[in-house]
């Protein structure tokens, strides 16, 4: 399921529009995650505070939505552009890759509340298969 | 059996109270057919599904979507015994439409996107989890007399 021209163009335009919110996204959608999904909070025992919102979930909420606007900029060649990201998954942090679809689904509803006019069938198709994408070039290292 | 506290009830018969299921349905399943597209496989017989403004025009994907929220509903009426009153429609979804039951999952989560939508900020992490307990609750049961 490879990105197509149309689907690119669609990522860009989106995320043109989107990214002055990119760490409120990335607040809310790590908050969802943690809330939600409650085995993902095994990943963060070192924070004080793992509530919705909290200092520690805020400053990785926007460190992980860098990660997301890096890729959109990458969007060409997401293996080799966020291969260094990738190393860090899979030698460091060593999160289990089921993860990142759970947070790309989070990601994904936190548009939809925020931008429900703008997130279109279509433009949803083409941001779930980009965070596809972007969780398959995070994989690369793994093993 | 599955566990609801007084929370969980409420927030689910909150949501569902306030819905219009001939709006909520339909966007549920037209978004379904087309960010996965393959789950158009079962609606040979619709018409016109060749790209996503025929879908989204398309009256018989109208009716069907209305349909599947009223048989949410089923589930709403009866949270207390979900897998009893899924039963046939299980045996349904298996031996008559050979729906291949990874599908729930894939309209479940295009519905919780509709209602995020709606929602707007009203859709908290907290109501979040409660209605996607709710759908893989229903899912499961859907998927429980397939053999």
């Amino acid at each position: 399921m490879n990105l197509t021209a149309k689907d690119k163009d669609t990522v860009r335009t989106f995320w043109a529009k989107i990214s002055t919110n990119a760490e409120d996204i990335g607040t809310d959608a790590l908050s969802r995650l943690l809330v939600v999904y409650p085995q993902t909070k095994t990943y963060f025992s070192h924070w004080k505070d793992l509530s919705p919102g909290s200092a520690p979930v805020k400053k990785h909420g926007a460190t992980v939505m860098a990660g997301v606007a890096d890729a959109v900029a990458k969007i060409d060649d997401l293996r080799a552009g966020l291969l260094s990201l990738s190393e860090l998954h899979a030698f460091t942090l060593r999160v289990d890759p089921a993860n990142f679809k759970v947070l790309s689904h989070n990601i994904l509803v936190v548009l939809a509340t925020s931008f429900p006019n703008d997130f279109t069938p279509e433009v949803h198709v083409a941001m779930d298969k980009f965070l596809s994408a972007v969780a398959l070039a995070l994989s690369e290292k793994y093993r | 059996m599955v566990a609801w506290s007084d929370q969980e009830r409420s927030i689910i018969t909150s949501i569902f109270s306030n819905l219009d299921y001939n709006d909520v349905g339909p966007k549920a399943l037209i978004r379904c057919l087309i960010v996965y597209p393959w789950t158009q496989r079962y609606f040979a017989s619709f018409g016109n599904l060749y790209n996503a403004d025929a879908i989204k025009t398309n009256p018989n994907i109208q009716a069907h979507g209305t349909k599947v929220l009223h048989g949410l509903d089923r589930a709403v009426k009866n949270m207390d015994d979900i897998k009893t009153t899924y039963a046939e429609l299980s045996v349904l979804h298996s031996e008559k439409l050979h729906v291949d039951p990874d599908n729930f999952k894939l309209l479940a989560d295009c519905l919780t996107i509709v209602i995020a939508a709606k929602m707007g900020s009203g859709f908290t992490p907290e109501i979040q989890a409660t209605f996607q307990k709710f759908l893989a609750v229903v899912v499961s049961a859907l998927g429980k007399q397939y053999h």
